[in-house]
């Protein structure tokens, strides 16, 4: 397959296309902007809906009402517009929707910045809005990945009935890669059997609802979500591991500064440091016994953890994988500062003189 | 034995948990009734609000989608975008609609979306024990506005018919009440009208049923008709507010 030059916005929008999504439902927020800019365009050439919602609220609940009857639904925004978006994806959970939703993260709280930055995860991976529900957090480090992810995402929301966040940062939304156009559903999916199509001689009526007043039935409606959650994080964990046969620092990043720290291996080993990355990619299930089993190893000496995030938010999960086997130490920057190479070889050197 | 009435097969066999004298049990029969006699029943896909009417999916036999407070508009957006020779109404009271989804219905309106809103106005928030709705009137009380609400503190009441029939996407707009059986019947035409005019693609359509709440306004069935008729209908005059669907190609 050829290589395609592609903005990282465009191409999560044409990979939603290409995924078979039906309906986009977006409003402007950088960065991006690109994504709903695409779709407006592109979907109803290919015969598909697209409607710039009043706010990101009605987005997602236009999502919903999609995903309810049937349809492949997606929106796209980033962190302010994604806060918004809570209620709308508590509700998805509560009512077993697949749905796919992109994050183009950038610094906050609050307005923040329009800059890539990662203070979002603890809202992505513990569920943002109300109640006890999960969503597949699935986290691209490059365009190519993102377009990958976007499109699976699709199929892991079908698979479970259950939305998946797309996490990315302002720097993946922005920046021009070269890409392959992979085909990606290999999944058998289920027939979508629940949805509110109008009855259509179906001699029952079908309800999509999140609503369970009687106490017991919410109860077993939450483990009935248990049980769906514990398959997810049996079946869905994925991560990536770069030099870590012989590695004494353990560098653990995700997204953007995951590809960051692939320079800063290359100049600490060129030091005389052997230091390996540990990449989770599904944020959401974390790659627990992974890590966990890595960081036992007797040549990790120590661990260094960097985020686009001033105090790390990834952080409490890999404290809660290592638990406590190697000292952790943090490297991160939020509101849009990226960490450099020279941070991170600093940093890295200064983690593993302390763990002696 | 001949049948001289008999239930909408738009309704299932549940049993309705409305208060005694409140209307929503009337206008649910009204709905269910013009979806089954212009033959719409089998393609409907409803929407319900948060609210009293909360569990109306247990009661209107079509497919059914339960929204977020005040997100029904939203919802039926999503339903009716991708299902566009269907019908697709919300169902919804004045705390969802004109409260906390006062945008979501206005931008439905404004986008003219295919879909018909059947609004409940009873004045009052009924599921949470009587506060304060934007439809509230001056001088009525409610448990967020003990002594009555006053312009002052709340400002005037909303006519949501008028609001919306100032956009263009909004083909028909109808104010009814269920007080009597003439009214009735003109909320059952007026209610049929706006799912023909939807069936025919002309635009946003809206009916706005004036109703009564004998719990929280504390007062009986009877005397609750009557209070409506005094203090809401002078407020809410009755009547269609806007019918642009002739010009509506």
């Amino acid at each position: 397959m050829e290589k395609e030059l592609w903005k990282g916005n465009e191409a999560i929008a044409e990979a939603a296309i290409r995924a078979g999504c039906d309906c986009f439902f977006g409003y402007p927020i950088t960065p991006q902007s690109e994504v709903p800019e695409y779709l407006s365009l592109h979907m109803p050439q290919h015969g598909k809906i697209f409607v710039q919602a009043e706010s990101e609220v009605a987005a997602i609940n236009m999502v919903y009402g999609a995903a309810g009857s049937g349809m492949r639904a997606m929106t796209s925004s980033s962190s302010p517009g994604v806060s918004l978006k809570q209620e709308g994806i508590t509700y998805l959970a509560g009512a077993e929707l697949p749905a796919v939703i992109v994050n183009c993260m950038r610094g906050g709280p609050g307005l923040g910045t329009i800059q890539p930055a990662q203070g979002d995860y603890f809202q992505a991976t513990r569920g943002g809005g109300n109640g006890d529900y999960r969503t597949v957090v699935l986290a691209p480090a490059n365009i190519q990945e993102a377009v990958d992810f976007v499109q699976e995402a699709f199929d892991i929301a079908d698979q479970y009935r259950n939305p998946v966040l797309v996490l990315a940062d302002g720097l993946i939304g922005q920046m021009m890669e070269p890409i392959e156009w992979h085909d990606v559903s290999k999944r058998q999916l289920p027939a979508k059997d629940w949805a509110a199509t109008g009855r259509k001689g179906r001699d029952h009526h079908n309800i999509i609802n999140s609503l369970y007043i009687d106490p017991n039935e919410c109860d077993d409606f939450n483990s009935h979500l248990a049980k769906k959650y514990q398959l997810i994080k049996e079946n869905e964990v994925r991560w990536d591991t770069k030099e870590t046969e012989d590695a004494e620092l353990l560098i653990t990043a995700y997204g953007t500064p995951a590809r960051i720290v692939l320079t800063a291996l290359e100049q600490l080993r060129a030091a005389g440091i052997k230091a390996g990355l540990f990449r989770p990619i599904s944020l959401w299930p974390f790659p627990e016994k992974p890590l966990h089993d890595l960081a036992g190893q007797s040549h990790i000496k120590a661990i260094l953890d960097v985020e686009m995030s001033i105090d790390g938010q990834m952080i409490d999960d890999v404290r809660l994988s290592v638990e406590g086997q190697k000292p952790i130490s943090y490297l991160g920057h939020a509101g849009g500062v990226i960490p450099t190479v020279e941070e991170m070889v600093e940093a890295g050197k200064k983690a593993l003189k302390e763990a002696e | 034995m001949a049948v001289v009435y008999q239930k909408s097969k738009g309704l299932t066999d549940n049993e309705l948990h409305y208060c005694p004298g409140c209307n929503h049990g009337i206008v649910h029969k009204l709905v269910a009734e013009s979806l089954e006699e212009l033959g719409l029943l089998d393609d409907a896909i409803g929407v319900c609000p948060v609210g009293c009417s909360v569990f109306a999916y247990n009661y209107f036999s079509c497919d059914m989608q339960e929204a977020a407070h005040g997100r029904a508009p939203a919802v039926a957006t999503g339903i009716k975008r991708t299902h566009p020779t269907q019908p697709v109404f919300t169902y919804q009271g004045d705390g969802d609609l004109a409260s906390i989804g006062a945008a979501e219905i206005v931008h439905a309106a404004m986008r003219g979306e295919k879909f018909t809103t059947i609004f409940i106005n009873n004045a009052i928030y009924g599921m949470t024990g009587g506060q304060m709705a934007p439809t509230t009137l001056i001088g009525q009380k409610a448990t967020t506005c003990p002594l009555g609400r006053t312009q002052e503190q709340a400002g005037m009441p909303m006519r949501v018919s008028e609001l919306l029939s100032t956009m263009d996407g909004c083909v028909y707009a109808e104010r009814v009440c269920v007080t009597d059986i003439a009214n009735l019947n003109k909320a059952k035409k007026a209610i049929k009208k706006a799912f023909q005019l939807q069936m025919e693609g002309k635009g946003f359509t809206f009916v706005e049923v004036l109703s009564t709440c004998p719990t929280n306004w504390g007062m009986t069935a009877l005397k609750s008709i009557e209070w409506l008729k005094e203090n809401m209908i002078p407020y809410y005059p009755l009547g269609v507010v806007k019918d642009t669907s002739a010009e509506v190609k």
